[in-house]
């Protein structure tokens, strides 16, 4: 991102002359001219149409290689995994995980790339990443453009946990006042969660920007007076609600199941209206709760085909929610580097990830 | 930070008002009154009313929001625009026969580029780094090049020590291709604007707006055409990097001595071979400087690219950033400083060299050394690194062998969480950090976003149009209403000025607190030479790095983004000021003593006006970064425009995402002409 932006050039380089060259004033050796400084001038003048003739050759070669149909679906050198990363710390676990396997057991590279289920989704379909470890079926309109019609991915199973989203408040704050646990009873309280960010209006912590979310579609279709604040990631919304839950405030947050942080907060879910079939196909329209959702695994169509051992491997793969909350507590409570969590849970489980092989 | 700039900004129409009390008819010691000097200035009065009419009907009237009637529902089109190119990305010509080349290109060298590095090894790469470091650094046992050399392994080895190995070499290869890619498009414009006045009257402004843009506002139309990883970051790279290389080579090209090229012709060269055997040789020190801006630029996306996938180091920032962990974002930032901090010596060694002499003398290595330059070293290390790719496999290590790290990450972060939770909350009297933020959004940041959404659509633009007038250029006003009036259309207004509201807070921050460290910094040296390495680091440092301990001490929201943002675009500023006032004549200064004045007098009457244009510099650098930095806010609970982009950019929404780059490219191009125009007409020159 921008450094410097613009700087005039003139008055860089001034600036660059100056810091850059401390030594040239007390260079006892006069830059005179010389014979062989003649000729290195020589050298450096071939060098220059070399330098042009090199451009001219490479320019060459990428207008032939332009003459030609590309490959849509081309992902790089062979043996290469791409999976993706996206951006909470259960499926970090799950990645890192199959990745100390699929490089240390199976001797794949594995390239693990942070990226948010819709892009990944694209990704996908390009060709560009191979698999998905954890998703929570959070954009069905490019699961059903993709999968089902033009058949470029493909569902790889279940990966053994059941996630489920809602809000929820601190557990101090539902007992002194049990009502609120019905949305009915939300605009009542409104007050208590304002927050300067929120103005007048309560406030919804939210995650990151990425997360699968219908919140502000509910709060409209359901006439709540509160406003969703993004906090811009897990870790930051996690912090916000700790900082809130040592000094006892209220507090009303989009949150899930199965978390890590689940066994240090107390949290009460709030009740949302009952689910109607279809409550939730047109996401402005969505005025319901969410979903239990079985986690699921994505590929891309042409590796789950061509993958080998690394496709077959990541299609058997499969914990349970106490599996995964181990590594992640490893990794975010005790502070442990991912790749370490990964290997220290490989280590003591070889009864799990056996039955994984090919 | 000092509250009396903090209650004058309260109500949102003052920051103006104060502009223009500070501006050129509000000098210290006029017997006029204020309104005598209006009235002998008549753009000063227009600005007046302007301001007077946006007050009073944002105060009148309300709501003051663009006007539904004249929104273009340009989301939908997007959209539109969006499934087409999901739609016909594996059908369509310009897909298989033009932007998938470039994808797959990109994809495959940074691929092989990696492959490549680590088949070499740790001890391959890093000896292999350090010979041609050594080399380009003038390969003699002098100082400069034993340093640069030594400079290569501590780079290297801190990589290693680090556990960052492998990201570090995920970065080597993509910043390899970027910056090829970037110097040599870079070098072909730049040859095109040196050799015609045509091309350079129509590409400079392209480079302007080319620098100005947060490439945060266009990542994901990248994204789309150019698919996720390495090839949109190739070319979001090469959008920011390429203009300083083609700059400097036209600028280079220009500069060229006139008796040089006239001793050309006389030989009887012609325009081709002029080009080739005077005209580019004697720029060939603009272009080296051209190509270290263009390494500097280049890797100041590192972290940015790993937004979009590309990997490396930026995914480690990146991380740290969503963990929360400043350690981890930390170590990896200092890992890119140092890998900028040695690529700039190298470059800038290699500059000094063309300068140096070649050695005919001295010792019997050095003239080795001198006889073995050119070709036959470079085919040397083509040799050599071949011979260790082919090698490196049997010595089996190709990453940094894991018992040779150190984990300072979680320590790191500890400590800075020990230290944000001590002045975070509860301290007595003061109140922390976090009862601050939440002050200052009440009392500061709110009556300032809520101010310019109800100040009228049309007042706004009067507003700017009159700034413009007082900054003496009608062009610039003409931009800024424009680009106000693409916002007002996108129906973007009042995202757009929730944005605006923070740039113009923190850039008060920034200014009032740069400006304050650089007169400081002019009067005493030696504590400039203490800031000075820190101001580098600083700017150096991606910026990301900053929001994770901000976000601690200030909570998620505005006020993070804030601080975030003038830690950033704090250096520039200092650094700016600082110069400018230490390049005050010293006879005027002198003068001045002599004639009686006192430190403060001198500050004031003689050298901050001699030093006006560098001011008006720091205003113009400092609007550009913050602005910069106030939208990656968005990251951490900033709201408004950067929020979109986010979302555009995580969500893959062209409509959201789009619109809210090219409003933040309108905001943008706004500030930076309002602030340029005034510039150059203080100066009558200055970048036009």
């Amino acid at each position: 991102m921008p450094r410097l932006p613009l700087p005039p050039p003139s008055r860089r380089r001034r600036n660059l002359a100056v810091a850059l060259r401390p030594n040239q004033q007390n260079d006892p050796k006069q830059p005179t001219r010389t014979r062989s400084s003649d000729r290195r001038a020589g050298a450096v003048r071939r060098r220059g149409v070399q330098l042009l003739a090199g451009a001219a050759v490479l320019g060459l070669v990428v207008g032939l290689s332009g003459c030609g149909k590309a490959d849509p679906y081309y992902s790089g050198g062979s043996k290469t995994v791409t999976i993706t990363v996206p951006a909470w710390a259960g499926a970090e676990a799950n990645v890192a995980v199959a990745k100390h396997l699929l490089e240390k057991k199976l001797g794949y590279r594995v390239k693990a790339t942070q990226m948010d289920e819709p892009v990944a989704f694209d990704a996908l379909n390009s060709g560009q990443a191979d698999a998905i470890m954890e998703d929570w079926l959070g954009v069905p309109n490019k699961e059903k453009k993709y999968v089902e019609e033009k058949k470029t991915v493909v569902n790889a199973g279940h990966m053994g946990v059941t996630g489920h989203i809602g809000w929820f408040v601190p557990k101090y704050y539902a007992e002194k006042h049990p009502e609120v646990l019905d949305w009915r009873n939300l605009n009542k309280f409104a007050k208590d969660f304002r927050t300067p960010e929120s103005g007048d209006k309560g406030q919804l912590l939210e995650g990151s920007p990425s997360f699968s979310t219908h919140d502000a579609a509910i709060i409209k279709n359901l006439d709540l007076n509160f406003k969703t604040v993004y906090a811009g990631s897990e870790a930051a919304q996690i912090k916000e609600m700790r900082k809130k839950y040592e000094d006892r405030e209220p507090f009303l947050t989009y949150w899930w199941t199965p978390q890590w942080l689940n066994s240090e907060l107390d949290l009460v879910e709030v009740k949302l209206p009952k689910r109607t079939p279809g409550c939730d196909a047109d996401p402005e329209k969505v005025d319901c709760a969410y979903p239990y959702t079985k986690l699921t695994k994505f590929m891309n169509a042409r590796f789950a085909k061509n993958g080998g051992d690394a496709a077959e491997f990541l299609k058997k793969f499969k914990w349970s929610t106490a599996q995964q909350t181990e590594v992640v507590e490893w990794m975010t409570i005790d502070q442990m580097d991912t790749d370490e969590a990964a290997a220290k849970w490989v280590e003591e489980n070889e009864e799990t990830w056996k039955k994984w092989m090919p | 930070m000092s509250a009396p700039a903090l209650e004058k900004r309260g109500t949102p129409a003052q920051p103006r008002a104060g502009a223009t009390a500070g501006g050129p008819g509000g000098g210290p010691g006029r017997p006029r009154g204020p309104l005598a000097a209006l009235g002998s200035r008549p753009r000063l009065l227009a600005l007046g009313v302007a301001v007077l009419v946006a007050v009073v009907t944002a105060a009148v009237l309300d709501g003051g929001t663009w006007p539904t009637a004249l929104v273009y529902d340009i989301q939908t089109r997007l959209d539109q625009v969006s499934d087409w190119l999901t739609d016909n990305r594996d059908r369509h010509w310009i897909f298989l026969y033009v932007l998938l080349h470039v994808s797959n290109f990109a994809t495959g060298t940074v691929d092989q580029l990696y492959l490549v590095l680590s088949d070499i090894g740790w001890i391959g790469v890093t000896a292999l780094a350090t010979l041609l470091s050594w080399y380009v650094a003038g390969a003699g046992l002098t100082r400069r090049s034993l340093r640069v050399a030594a400079l290569t392994v501590f780079t290297f080895a801190v990589c290693g020590l680090l556990s960052l190995w492998d990201y570090a070499l995920a970065t080597l290869s993509l910043m390899l291709l970027a910056v090829t890619v970037s110097a040599v498009i870079g070098l072909l414009l730049g040859l095109l604007s040196g050799l015609s006045n045509t091309c350079e009257r129509v590409l400079r402004p392209v480079f302007d707006s080319m620098q100005v843009m947060p490439a945060f506002a266009y990542l994901l139309p990248l994204v789309l055409l150019f698919g996720i990883g390495a090839p949109a970051a190739l070319v979001a790279t090469v959008i920011y990097a390429a203009p300083p290389m083609a700059r400097l080579t036209s600028l280079g090209l220009r500069g060229a001595d006139p008796a040089a090229l006239e001793a050309s012709v006389s030989l009887g060269s012609g325009r081709v071979q002029r080009l080739l055997t005077a005209r580019l040789p004697l720029a060939r020190k603009e272009m080296l400087l051209g190509l270290n801006q263009t390494i500097m630029m280049a890797l100041s996306m590192v972290v940015l690219a790993s937004m979009i996938g590309a990997g490396g180091l930026g995914d480690k920032v990146y991380q740290g950033l969503s963990k929360d962990s400043f350690g981890i974002a930390f170590i990896a930032g200092t890992a890119i400083v140092l890998i900028a901090i040695w690529l700039d010596r190298v470059t800038s060694a290699a500059g000094e060299q063309l300068d140096a002499p070649a050695r005919t003398t001295g010792s019997g290595f050095a003239r080795a050394c001198a006889r073995l330059r050119g070709w036959p070293a470079w085919s040397g290390f083509l040799a050599l690194a071949l011979l260790a790719y082919l090698t490196g496999p049997l010595f089996g290590q190709r990453f940094w062998p894991p018992e040779w790290t150190v984990r300072i990450s979680a320590p790191i972060s500890s400590g800075v969480e020990w230290l944000t939770g001590k002045i975070g909350s509860d301290v007595p009297v003061l109140g922390g950090t976090d009862t601050w933020a939440n002050n200052f959004t009440l009392w500061v940041l709110n009556p300032m976003r809520d101010g310019l959404q109800e100040t009228p659509w049309w007042a706004a633009l009067l507003v700017v149009a009159a700034l413009a007038l007082v900054g003496g250029s009608w062009r610039a006003g003409l931009t800024g209403v424009l680009s106000l009036s693409v916002i007002g259309a996108m129906g973007l207004w009042e995202k757009s000025m929730d944005t605006l509201s923070q740039v113009l807070v923190a850039l008060v921050f920034t200014l009032v607190l740069g400006v304050l460290i650089g007169i400081l910094g002019a009067r005493f040296d030696r504590l400039m030479r203490v800031i000075r390495p820190v101001l580098d680091v600083m700017q150096t440092m991606p910026q990301f790095v900053y929001l994770v301990p901000v976000v601690a001490l200030a909570g998620v929201g505005r006020p993070a983004a804030i601080c975030a943002a003038v830690v950033y675009a704090l250096p520039a500023v200092v650094r700016i000021t600082a110069q400018g006032l230490a390049q005050v004549d010293t006879a005027a200064l002198e003068a001045s003593r002599s004639l009686g004045a006192t430190g403060i007098q001198q500050l004031r009457q003689v050298q901050l006006p001699l030093a006006r244009r560098s001011l008006l510099l720091a205003v113009n650098q400092g609007v550009v970064l913050v602005l910069a930095i106030v939208v990656i806010g968005g990251l951490v609970g900033g709201g408004a425009l950067g929020y979109d982009v986010v979302y555009g950019l995580q969500k893959s929404d062209l409509g959201v995402g789009l619109s809210a780059g090219v409003a933040i490219l309108c905001l943008g191009l706004l500030l930076d002409r309002l602030t340029q125009s005034a510039g150059t007409r203080q100066t009558g020159s200055g970048r036009n």
